[in-house]
C-alpha cells in the first residue's frame, strides 16, 4: 500500500492505513518521518529536499523542535519510522523527546538524519557523540578550505566548500556518478577509525582545516586534512541508518539549485551536485537501498532432504539460503559472489565461498571435518552500505557410532590369520596330548 | 559314642550355618538401613555434584537403551567440543542400576528411575559387607567374616560414600573391590580354574565401575610377588594369576573408556610383568621336577640369566616407551598416588580438588574410627599363622594405609581393609577370651573333642554373635544380654564330650589367660566395640547424610533450610530459551545439564584443561575482557554461587584462587600475586585493584551493600573492598532467596559505537549517579 503525497498529508498519523504501511520486515523502507525544525523558514527554504521525499512516498510530519506536545512514541508503539533532526540550534526539544530518547529510537532499529551547523546546540554534538561522531568542539569553527572553495562572487573567507572526494560504493549514492561536486557550508567532524559502524561519505581536501574563519590562526587547529568528514552515515548492529552532516544548509534550496565552479578548476557546472548526493543518501538512509534479507537456511545431508539433528563426522552436507535485496518496492534477489559459509566451532573449520544461481538462492556443499563437538552453519556477510548478514545454525557433530567402523581391515588380515592359526594350533595340540601315548 | 558325636557335630555345624546365615542377613539389613538417614532427615533425592551425571546417564540409559548409551555423543556439555559419554563413562553403576529399573519394571514395580538411582548405593553396601565376609572366610574363618562384615556396614568412610542418594561409582566399586578380591583368595586357596574365571569376570565389573581398578591390578601382582620371593609358589597361585591377567586384560580392554589402556599405561605394566615372571618361576619349578639336584643347578643358573635377560630387555623396552611420552606413561591422578607433591606442582586442576589432597589425623579417627587401634592387632593375628590368603589381607592394608595417605578419597580403599583386619582382631581376642573363660570354668573344665580349629571356630561363632548382635541393639540392657550369651556358653560347654587329643591341649594351654583377665578383656572390648557403634550412627545420621544440594542450619531461631541451588536450577530451565549456554565454574556443571537441563561450558569431567582454564580467565578478568570470552563461547547466562550473605563457606571467592591458578597456567597474563596483598587472599578494602576488578568479585558482591548497608561478608568476616558499582556488560537476571546462587545475562553488543569526544555534561550525569545511589543504599534487603 503506497500512499500519495496528498493522501499522506491529510491521513492523520494514527490512522490505520498509515500504521499498516508501516516499517516492517516484508517492506522495510520508511513510511512515516518525524522532522523536527528551529523554525517553519526551513520548511520553506529547504522544501526540494523535502518534496523529493514526498514524490517517493514518505509521510513528512514537519514539527517544531520545541513543541511541548512533540512525542514519539505512543503507548508503546514508535508513531514515526525515521526522524530528521534539522534544528541544530535547539538546546532541549519539546515533549517528551530528549537525546536519550531519539537513541533509542534509533536502537530500536529507526533511522535518523541529523544536520548540524555553526553553533550547533549540545543536544545535537551529544546526538552525533553517541552515534559515533565527533563534532568539532570550537563552537565558532568551521570548515575552511583555501584550496577547494567554491568560487562566488561574495564569499571571501573560503567556508563554502565545493567537495567531489565521495565515498566509492554504488549501495551508498547510487550507480550513477555524481559529477558535479558538494557545496558544503558547515562544522567538521571526524570519525574513529577503529569505529567499523561510521562511514565518511563525504571527506574534506586535504588542505581543508577547522577553525573559526574570523579570528586570527593562533593554534594549530586540531581537526586538519582529509581526516575531516563533512557527511557521514552510521549503520547501527541492527542495521539501524543515521546520516549525519555538519551543514543544513546543504540541503537547502539554495545550495540544491545553486551553479557550481570548484576553484582552480575551469568547469563550471550549472547544478551543483548536492540534489543528486542528497537524494541518492537519503534513499540509502531510508532502506530503499542496501538492505537484504536471508531466508529459508536449509542444510541437510547429500541425497536427502530433511534436516537432521545431529550430524557424524565426514558426512557430505550440502547448505543452502536465499538473500535478497530490497528495491524500494520489492524484493529483488541479491547477486554476488563473495557470500561465505562457515562451518564452525570456535573457529572456522570450513570457510567457503557461496555460489548462486542468480535467482537469489546460494547453495554450497562441504563435507563435515573429522572433528565431533556442537558446530554452527554461519553466514557473517558484512559488506560496506549493505545491512548486515549474520546467520548462525547449531548443529552437532557426532564421531562414529560403534558399528560404523570398518569391519574387516585388510591391514590386519596377518592378524586374523594369527589367531585363527593360534586356534587350531592349540587344538591339535590339545587333540595329540590327551590321546597321544 | 563316636556316631553320636559326629551327629551332635553335624547339628552343631547346621546350627552354626543357620545362624550365621541369619546374622548376615541382619548385617545386610542393617547396612542398607544405616544408610537411609538422608531419605529420612531430607528427602529421597540424588546427592552432590557427580551423581547427577551418573542419574542422568541413567535416565539416557533407561529411555533409549544401552546401544544409545554406548555411542551417546552429549552436546549439551562442554560447549562447543561436547563430550562423547558412552566412551569416556565408567558405565558400571549406570548398567547396574539400569538393569535393576528394568528388572523392575519388568515385573510391574514401577519404581521411577531417580528412586532405583538414590537406593543403590544402600544396597551395594549389603553386597559389599557380604563379600567383606566370604573374603575375611578366606583369610581367617567365619567368626573373623562375620565381625568383618558387621564393622563393614556402619565403617563411616564407606557410609560416607554410600548413603542414600550418592549415586556414584564408588558405591558399586567397593562391592566389586571386596568380591574381586575374595574370588582371588579363594582361587588361590582351593586352585580352582572356575573361581579364577569367576574372578576375571569381577574384575571385569570393577573395571566398568571405577578406575580404582588399577588398585587390584597392581595389587594382586605384588601379592604374587611377594608369594613367590617368599618360596609360597604354587600352582594354585599361578591358576589364580595367569587367567587373571589374560582374561581380565581382555576383558578390561573391552570397557571404551579404558580400551587400549589396558595394554598401554604403565598402571598396568606391573601386571605383565609379574605376568612374565611367574612364567619363568612355573619353567623353573618344572625343570626341577624333571631334572636331577645337579643338573638343576646347572639349569638354574642357566634359566635365571635367560630369565634376566628377557627381563632387562623388557624392562628396557617399557622404560624407554614410557620415558617417550611426556606424562612418562601416567595418568595425573596416578602419579600423584605415587608422589604427593606432584599434583600441586603440576596439575592444578587436580590439586584443587578437596578429595585429593592428603588427610589430616582426626579424619582418620573421623573415617575408621577404633578400627585404627584394633588394625594392628588383625596384622599380627595375620602372621599367626601365616598363609598365602592372609598374607594378602596384610599387603592389601598395608598398601591401602599408603595410598589412603596420599588422598583423603582413597579412605574408602583403606576402609574394607581396615574392617577385615579388625575383624580378625576382634575374633581372634574373642576366641582366646572366651577359650580361657570356658576352660577354666569350674563345671566345663574338659578339653575338646573336635579338632582345635573347629572348636575355635564354633567359639569364634559365639563372640561374632554377640558382637553383631550387639551391634544391632547398640543402647540396650547389656549386661542381660551378655548373661543369656554366656548362660549360652555354658550349656554349649556342657554338651561338649571329652575325648580330646593331649597335644592340641598343650598347645591349646598355651593361649589361656586368667579367667578375670578374659572377662575384663571382653568387658572392655564390648564397650570398644559400642563406641565404634555409637560413632558409626553418629556419623551416618549427622555428618554424612547432608545432600549438599539441599542445606540446613541450626541456629537459635530453629532450623533454616537452605534450597537455593535447586531454586537457581529451576528458574534457569523455566525461563531460559532451550539451546542457551550457562557459565560457571566447573563444580556446578554437572547439576546445571541434569537438574536446569541447559547447556554448560565445563563440568565436573575435568577432562579439557584448557577449556576450564578459559572460564577461569574470563572469570578471573576485568568485565569487558570476561564479556569477550564469554560471547566467543556463545554464553547467555554466568551463574555464580556466593556465600557471604548467609555464610556458605563453599562459594566461588573462596575457589576463586583456583581459578585464577587453573586460568594462569595456561594464559599466562593471569598471575596469581595480582590477586593477592602481600600473600594473603583477600576481598576487603586492602585487596589488589586486579581482585576489585575481576568478574568473579563483581558478581559476587554486585547490590551486596543493600543487603546490609555495609556489605559485610559473613564468610571472609569482613567488609568487601569495593561496595558500590555498576555492571556494564552483565545484568542481574535471578538472585535465589539467600542470594547462594546469582545468575547474570550477558548484555548484547552495543548497538551503536560511541565517539571519542567526553561527556561534557559530567556535573548533571554525577549528580543523577549520586541520587541513585542514594536510594539505592537506603533501600533495605529484601530478604533479612
Amino acid at each position: 500500500m503506497v500512499l500519495t503525497f496528498s493522501q499522506g498529508f491529510l491521513i492523520s498519523i494514527l490512522s490505520l492505513a498509515v500504521l499498516a504501511s508501516g516499517f516492517s520486515e516484508d517492506s522495510p523502507t520508511d513510511r512515516r518521518v518525524l522532522v523536527l525544525l528551529d523554525d517553519f523558514a526551513i520548511k520553506s527554504s529547504h522544501s526540494l529536499f523535502f518534496k523529493s521525499l514526498e514524490t517517493r512516498g514518505f509521510d513528512l510530519d514537519f514539527k517544531l523542535a520545541d513543541d511541548p506536545k512533540l512525542a514519539l512514541q505512543r503507548y508503546g508503539t514508535y508513531l514515526y519510522d525515521a526522524a530528521i533532526l534539522f534544528s541544530p540550534t535547539t538546546e532541549r526539544f519539546g515533549g517528551s523527546i530528549d537525546a536519550a530518547s531519539i537513541l533509542n529510537f534509533v536502537d530500536s532499529g529507526h533511522d535518523l538524519i541529523l544536520a548540524a551547523d555553526a553553533s550547533s546546540s549540545e543536544l545535537i554534538r551529544e546526538i552525533a557523540v553517541e552515534c559515533g561522531v565527533d563534532f568539532d568542539e570550537d563552537p565558532a569553527g568551521l570548515v575552511v578550505d583555501h584550496t577547494s572553495y567554491a568560487v562566488s562572487e561574495e564569499d571571501g573567507d573560503h567556508t563554502l566548500i565545493a567537495s567531489d572526494d565521495f565515498i566509492k560504493s554504488d549501495v551508498i549514492l547510487g550507480s550513477k556518478k555524481i559529477e558535479a561536486p558538494v557545496l558544503f557550508k558547515g562544522i567538521g567532524h571526524t570519525v574513529n577509525t577503529a569505529n567499523s559502524l561510521v562511514v565518511k561519505v563525504l571527506s574534506a581536501s586535504s588542505a581543508a582545516y577547522s577553525a573559526d574563519p574570523n579570528a586570527v590562526l593562533s593554534n594549530s587547529p586540531t581537526l586538519i586534512g582529509s581526516s575531516i568528514s563533512l557527511v557521514s552515515v552510521v549503520q547501527a548492529r541492527n542495521n539501524a541508518r543515521i546520516l549525519i552532516s555538519g551543514s543544513l544548509s546543504m540541503f537547502s534550496n539554495r545550495f540544491l539549485r545553486s551553479s557550481i565552479q570548484k576553484a582552480g578548476s575551469t568547469t563550471k557546472y550549472e547544478k551543483s551536485g548536492n540534489e543528486q548526493f542528497l537524494t541518492e543518501l537519503s534513499r540509502w538512509v531510508f532502506h530503499e537501498r542496501g538492505h537484504l534479507k536471508a531466508l529459508n537456511v536449509k542444510h541437510h545431508k547429500v541425497g536427502e532432504v530433511e534436516e537432521p539433528s545431529m550430524y557424524r563426522i565426514k558426512d557430505d552436507v550440502e547448505y543452502s539460503v536465499e538473500v535478497y535485496e530490497w528495491s524500494g518496492t520489492s524484493w529483488e534477489p541479491y547477486v554476488a559472489d563473495d557470500l561465505q559459509l562457515q562451518f564452525y566451532m570456535m573457529s572456522p573449520y570450513v570457510l567457503k565461498t557461496m555460489s548462486t544461481d542468480q535467482k537469489g538462492l546460494y547453495h554450497t556443499s562441504i563435507k563435515v571435518p573429522d572433528v565431533y563437538g556442537v558446530f554452527q552453519f554461519k553466514v557473517e556477510y558484512q559488506k560496506l552500505g549493505y545491512s548486515t548478514i549474520s546467520l548462525s545454525k547449531q548443529i552437532p557433530v557426532r564421531p562414529f557410532r560403534h558399528n560404523e567402523y570398518e569391519r574387516f581391515i585388510p591391514a590386519a588380515f596377518p592378524y586374523y590369520g594369527a589367531s585363527f592359526a593360534m586356534m587350531g594350533g592349540f587344538f591339535v595340540f590339545t587333540l595329540s596330548y590327551l590321546y597321544t601315548k | 559314642m563316636a556316631l553320636e558325636d559326629t551327629q551332635e557335630k553335624a547339628v552343631r555345624h547346621a546350627f552354626g550355618n543357620v545362624l550365621s546365615l541369619f546374622v548376615l542377613l541382619l548385617i545386610g539389613v542393617f547396612a542398607f538401613s544405616i544408610r537411609l538417614f538422608s531419605v529420612i532427615k531430607y528427602e529421597s533425592v540424588i546427592h552432590e555434584f557427580d551423581p547427577y551425571f551418573n542419574y542422568r546417564v541413567t535416565q539416557y540409559l533407561t529411555k533409549n537403551g544401552v546401544y544409545d548409551f554406548w555411542n551417546w555423543f552429549d552436546d549439551r556439555t562442554w560447549y562447543p567440543l561436547g563430550r562423547v559419554i558412552g566412551g569416556t563413562v565408567y558405565p558400571g553403576l549406570t548398567l547396574t542400576a539400569g538393569t535393576i529399573w528394568w528388572i523392575l519394571n519388568f515385573f510391574n514395580i514401577p519404581l521411577s528411575v531417580e528412586t532405583v538411582c538414590v537406593f543403590t548405593a544402600p544396597i551395594f553396601s549389603a553386597f559389599a559387607s557380604w563379600a567383606a565376609y566370604l573374603l575375611t572366610k578366606e583369610v581367617k574363618g567365619v567368626g573373623a567374616g562375620l565381625t568383618a562384615a558387621a564393622l563393614l556396614a556402619m565403617v563411616p568412610s564407606y557410609i560416607s560414600r554410600s548413603v542414600a542418594g550418592s549415586y556414584d561409582n564408588e558405591a558399586v566399586a567397593i562391592f566389586a573391590l571386596i568380591f574381586t578380591f575374595y574370588l582371588y583368595v579363594k582361587t588361590l586357596n582351593t586352585g580352582s580354574l572356575f573361581y579364577a574365571t569367576l574372578n576375571a569376570l569381577a574384575y571385569f565389573y570393577m573395571v566398568c565401575s571405577w578406575g580404582g581398578y588399577t588398585f587390584i591390578i597392581n595389587l594382586i601382582p605384588m601379592h604374587v610377588l611377594l608369594c613367590i620371593i617368599t618360596g609360597r609358589y604354587s600352582s594354585r597361585l599361578y591358576i589364580a594369576y595367569a587367567p587373571l591377567v589374560v582374561l581380565g586384560t581382555l576383558l578390561a580392554a573391552l570397557v571404551p573408556v579404558v580400551g587400549f589402556n589396558a595394554v598401554m599405561t604403565s598402571e598396568h605394566f606391573a601386571s605383565f610383568l609379574v605376568f612374565i615372571i611367574i612364567h619363568v618361576v612355573a619353567l623353573a619349578y618344572y625343570i626341577k621336577g624333571i631334572l636331577t639336584p645337579k643338573m638343576f643347578k646347572v639349569a638354574v643358573t642357566l634359566v635365571v640369566s635367560v630369565g634376566m635377560i628377557v627381563c632387562v630387555a623388557v624392562l628396557a623396552i617399557l622404560i624407554a616407551v614410557v620415558a617417550s611420552s611426556p606424562t612418562k606413561g601416567w595418568s595425573g591422578r596416578s602419579l600423584s598416588l605415587l608422589d604427593p607433591t606432584y599434583a600441586s606442582k603440576y596439575i592444578p586442576i587436580i590439586a584443587s580438588v578437596s578429595e585429593h589432597q592428603p588427610p589430616t589425623w582426626p579424619s582418620y579417627f573421623m573415617d575408621i574410627n577404633v578400627l585404627a587401634f584394633l588394625v594392628p592387632a588383625g596384622i599380627i593375628a595375620c602372621f599367626f599363622p601365616l598363609s598365602d590368603a592372609s598374607s594378602f589381607a596384610v599387603l592389601y592394608i598395608v598398601t591401602s594405609v599408603y595410598f589412603s595417605g596420599v588422598m583423603v578419597r582413597l579412605m574408602l580403599v583403606l576402609a574394607p581393609a581396615a574392617c577385615i583386619m579388625s575383624g580378625i582382631a576382634l575374633s581372634e581376642a574373642f576366641d582366646v577370651f572366651g577359650r580361657s573363660i570356658k576352660l577354666q570354668f569350674p563345671i566345663g573344665n574338659q578339653t575338646d573333642d573336635v579338632n582345635a580349629g573347629n572348636s575355635s571356630q564354633v567359639s569364634t561363632n559365639n563372640s561374632v554373635k554377640q558382637e553383631s548382635e550387639k551391634t544391632e541393639n547398640t543402647l540396650k540392657e547389656r549386661p542381660v544380654k551378655k548373661s543369656k550369651k554366656k548362660e549360652k556358653e555354658k550349656e554349649k560347654e556342657k554338651e561338649k564330650s571329652e575325648s580330646t587329643s593331649i597335644t592340641k591341649q598343650i598347645e591349646k594351654k598355651l593361649l589361656i589367660l586368667p579367667f578375670e583377665a578374659s572377662l575384663v578383656a571382653i568387658v572392655l572390648l564390648v564397650l570398644l566395640g559400642s563406641f565404634y557403634v555409637v560413632h558409626s550412627v553418629w556419623a551416618a545420621a549427622e555428618a554424612y547424610s547432608a545432600p549438599s544440594i539441599v542445606l540446613t542450619s541450626r541456629s537459635h531461631d530453629g532450623l533454616h533450610v537452605f534450597d537455593d541451588f535447586r531454586e537457581a536450577y529451576a528458574w534457569l530451565r523455566h525461563n531460559t530459551d532451550v539451546d542457551d549456554k550457562v557459565a560457571s565454574w566447573w563444580d556446578y556443571g554437572y547439576q546445571t545439564t541434569a537438574m536446569a537441563n541447559r547447556t554448560v561450558i565445563v563440568d565436573n569431567n575435568t577432562w579439557n584443561n584448557t577449556h576450564i582454564a578459559t572460564v577461569g580467565t574470563a572469570m578471573s578478568s576485568p568485565e569487558k575482557a570476561a564479556w569477550d570470552i564469554f560471547n566467543s563461547l556463545d554464553v547467555k547466562y554466568v551463574l555464580v554461587v556466593f556465600g557471604g550473605l548467609v555464610g556458605y563457606p563453599s562459594d566461588d571467592i573462596n575457589k576463586f584462587l583456583w581459578m585464577v591458578r587453573i586460568g594462569g597456567g595456561v594464559f599466562p597474563h593471569i598471575k596469581e600475586p595480582d590477586y593477592l596483598r602481600d600473600g594473603q587472599y583477600r576481598i576487603d578494602s586492602q585487596a589488589t585493584p586486579t581482585m576489585l576488578n575481576c568478574l568473579m568479585y563483581k558478581l559476587s558482591y554486585y547490590r551486596f551493600v543493600e543487603t546490609d548497608g555495609r556489605g559485610f561478608d559473613r564468610v571472609r568476616h569482613t567488609e568487601i573492598g569495593k561496595k558500590y558499582f555498576k555492571l556494564t556488560h552483565f545484568e542481574e537476571v535471578f538472585t535465589t532467596h539467600h542470594w547462594m546462587v546469582r545468575i547474570y545475562k550477558l548484555k548484547p553488543a552495543k548497538n551503536r559505537i560511541r565517539g571519542q569526544t567526553k561527556k561534557s555534561k559530567s556535573k548533571t550525569s554525577t549528580g543523577k549517579n549520586n541520587q541513585k545511589r542514594g536510594t539505592r543504599a537506603t533501600k533495605k534487603n529484601p530478604y533479612p
